[in-house]
């Protein structure tokens, strides 16, 4: 317990940093996509391959791996920099990694999603003239999303608990970080594990539970 | 009748001027993928990232003999074990939680439902710092990995393995138990059987992400794929650090693309299947880390 | 029928796991018994830092490597020893000797006080000291203070970077330097190289071994200020309590330095670097405990 209590500020601020990228991620992963689900079913033969190769690509490689492309390749590399600050650049790297790898399952989810949106809506949006983004934009993805919405939950999550792989992009800052940092000075700790095991939980727990409650009170009924 | 839309459905085939706006978009499309693969062509010129010399060990068969390979079975031993371990977590509290008593039900999906929401790393870090602390020193590494796995990975497949008892229809048991059937010659003889054949896609999926798990095991110093690739071949070949970093990362993507196939084919033969009176489950919607 | 088959494969799964978890031979009290008569012994060396111990073919090599293969046949009293070469990370090197899966470490192992209580440490061999490596080119920095808002490696789990940004005890020189991150020393080098960072600072000696292989392999320059600030002392791992093999070792050392073998290993390994001067004589032992 007292390793708990003298460690506690740099839990708390190694912790702090995973709600942050959990946050910027959310929102940038969401948005990310829907951009994505929305080339995967585009007119185009050659937006819907390459929104394709790209899903099946990133989906497929662990994460580990894509931070350290983001950081080694994208900015060691290719010389995009966020910030001169390194632990900032370090930061933006994490949530550029992070949000890419997200996109791409939220735009598997959207589009299982899609699937679930009857023939007729479509069919009913064309006859009635709208263009494919016009039938996209307002008939198909705000049923698809309302579809969906638990399991888009379930990858909001699964993206809050991998922001303990930040260290993987260099960015030595995180809780999970701090926690390995702490038993390599003081040995194993258990009340350091549960307490940042219950902090998780403290974000995890309420995002399932809006996003199951959400889930009931905007279930499309068919 | 309403089918899923098939993508194809959200747009009408195309006429002349549609056609037209589709090959300009195609055209333009295609050169920004040119353009966007040409700068990283150049960037990586430019720092050397294509010097023969760091791209040649590569072609040599000692370094995948001495390190690729090596690693690559590390990864599949932990993957494996990891498998079979959390296949047997998931059936055992699956079932648990389907108990009738509830002194098994509950802490079951107890255990469930904490080791789903703790941060897979988290766990393992802890299991590595924990396991010397308890046992005696010794190597844990591949022992706190697959643990870590097991109880992640097992947690997840228990729910599918419910959902999956939960979507054979009520009338299977019902006709069961009417025929004189214990309970669990009803679990045994009816429904399990059914239940596996819609659960397997789910649980190939799941397989996939446990796949890609194990390469936090590089993280606690576990000798895996991404721990050569990533640490000992840049150490031995100066400056191949990204080159290692592309083959790992083409082995790693060629195998979850296999098992993902996998999961597709069966999910497709299982939807076909009269073997079963259940529809597939979906995979949990679990990204893996 | 298909359960039992199963379960068969289950059960020789465990079994091989167990057999493979008790596989131990004939137990010695001292690892110098075990060297002299089974002829044989697992030793631990780095494998990812060149110069030192680096995992090259089979067998990993280096300094330490050597070292470590002059000693162990002094230990057999100059007879041939069937040598088995383990990695041991700097995270896993106390538990592998308490556990016996490595006998004895050769591996940049620097001789401190918190370590003293769970190992006993022959040597030390050599002493290395902390110092600052920077690209060839660059002649902004010449001594550590040059460091003020420059970019520094700060390499997971290591704790050199401590030594330029923090005030004693911790610490050393108490310079605002920034710190960028990186997995291990070797990417911490290609940053370096790749202009990502500005300097890498961690003891002389393994900073030699990048330099040397830079140079060796045609990859970027860079050279090593030769302004030294601690004392490493590089100490052979042991068994806590095994007093008996220490004194062997330190013979063996001793012996080392009168015949002039180390002289000759360290030119071989770290000739070629600058800013780094062969020891003359053999540091002062520390008491075998």
């Amino acid at each position: 317990m007292n390793d708990l209590i003298k460690y506690a500020p740099d839990l708390a601020a190694g912790f702090l940093v995973n709600v942050e990228l959990s946050l910027v991620c959310a929102v940038l992963s969401l948005i990310a996509g829907t951009v994505l689900v929305s080339l995967r079913v585009a007119p185009t033969p050659v937006l819907r391959t390459a929104a394709a190769t790209y899903i099946n690509i990133v989906r497929n490689t662990p994460l580990t791996l894509v931070l350290a492309f983001s950081a080694l390749g994208l900015s060691d590399t290719l010389g995009l920099s966020f910030s001169k600050e390194p632990s900032t650049n370090a930061f933006w790297l994490v949530v550029l990694g992070l949000s890419a790898y997200t996109a791409s399952f939220v735009a598997e989810t959207l589009r299982s999603g899609i699937n679930t949106v009857p023939l007729g809506q479509a069919e009913a949006a064309r006859a009635i003239g709208l263009t494919f983004f016009q039938s996209l934009r307002m008939i198909i993805l705000p049923q698809a999303f309302r579809a969906v919405i638990a399991p888009l939950g379930s990858v909001i999550i699964a993206m809050i608990k991998n922001t303990t792989v930040a260290m993987a992009a260099g960015y030595l800052a995180e809780s999970a970080f701090v926690m390995k940092d702490t038993f390599d000075d003081t040995g194993v700790s258990i009340p350091i594990f549960i307490g940042l095991v219950l902090a998780f939980m403290a974000i995890t727990l309420p995002v399932g539970f809006l996003a199951g409650r959400l889930a009931r009170r905007l279930a499309v009924v068919r | 009748m309403s089918g899923p839309v098939d993508t194809s459905v959200l747009f009408d085939a195309p006429g002349p001027r549609a056609r037209l706006r589709n090959n300009a978009l195609s055209l333009l499309a295609l050169i920004a993928i040119v353009a966007v693969v040409y700068f990283v062509y150049l960037k990586f010129d430019e720092k050397g990232q294509w010097e023969g010399r760091i791209w040649e060990p590569f072609a040599e068969p000692s370094t995948w003999t001495e390190y690729i390979i090596p690693g690559l079975l590390g990864t599949l031993k932990a993957a494996g074990l990891g498998a079979v371990f959390a296949l047997v977590f998931g059936s055992v509290f699956g079932l648990a939680r389907l108990s009738d008593h509830r002194w098994i039900r509950v802490p079951a999906g107890a255990v469930v439902e904490i080791f789903r929401a703790i941060p897979l790393l988290l766990l393992i870090f802890f299991l590595a710092y924990l396991a010397p602390a308890v046992f005696g020193s010794g190597d844990y590494t591949l022992i706190a990995l697959v643990a870590g796995l097991t109880l992640y990975n097992g947690s997840v497949l228990a729910e599918v393995v419910r959902a999956g008892v939960l979507a054979v229809p009520k009338g299977q048991s019902e006709a069961a138990y009417s025929i004189g059937f214990r309970k669990n010659q009803v679990m045994r003889m009816v429904l399990l059987p059914q239940a596996v054949t819609a659960m397997m896609p789910a649980i190939v999926s799941q397989l996939v992400v446990l796949l890609k798990d194990t390469a936090l095991g590089y993280i606690i110093a576990y000798v895996d794929l991404l721990n050569y690739g990533f640490k000992i071949i840049p150490a031995v070949f100066f400056g191949s650090l990204i080159p290692a970093a592309i083959v790992i990362g083409v082995i790693y993507v060629g195998l979850n693309m296999t098992l993902s196939a996998l999961a597709t084919w069966l999910e497709k033969r299982s939807r076909r299947s009269r073997r079963t009176s259940v529809k597939p489950i979906p995979a949990a919607a679990d990204i893996g880390e | 029928m298909r359960v039992r088959r199963i379960g068969a494969v289950l059960a020789a799964a465990a079994m091989t796991l167990g057999v493979a978890a008790c596989g131990g031979d004939k137990t010695y009290d001292s690892v110098a018994d075990k060297v002299k008569d089974a002829k044989q012994v697992v030793v631990g060396t780095k494998w990812d830092q060149p110069g030192l111990g680096l995992k090259k073919g089979t067998e990993p090599e280096g300094f330490d490597v050597d070292v470590a293969k002059y000693v162990i046949k002094e230990l057999a009293g100059g007879q041939d020893v069937d040598i088995t070469w383990k990695e041991s990370a700097s995270s896993n090197r106390e538990a592998f000797l308490a556990n016996g899966t490595v006998d004895i470490i050769f591996a940049s192992y620097s001789i401190t006080d918190s370590r003293k209580e769970k190992v006993t440490f022959g040597g030390p061999y050599i002493v290395a000291h902390q110092d600052v490596m920077v690209r060839g080119d660059d002649t902004g920095i010449t001594k550590p203070t040059d460091l003020k808002d420059k970019r520094i490696c700060q390499a997971a789990g290591s704790n050199s970077y401590k030594r330029i940004t923090d005030p004693p005890p911790d610490g050393e020189l108490d310079i605002d330097a920034e710190l960028v991150g990186a997995a291990n020393y070797s990417e911490c080098v290609a940053k370096l190289g790749g202009n990502n960072l500005d300097a890498v600072t961690t003891d002389d000696l393994i900073l030699a071994g990048f330099a040397t292989q830079a140079a060796e392999q045609g990859g970027a320059s860079f050279k090593i200020l030769g302004q030294p600030f601690t004392d490493e002392k590089y100490g052979v791992g042991l068994k806590k309590g095994d007093t008996k093999t220490c004194e062997v070792v330190n013979a063996a050392i001793t012996k080392m330095y009168q015949d002039g073998t180390v002289q000759q290993l360290f030119t071989k390994w770290f000739g070629k670097a600058q800013g780094l001067s062969a020891p003359t004589a053999a540091p002062s032992f520390e008491p075998c405990a």
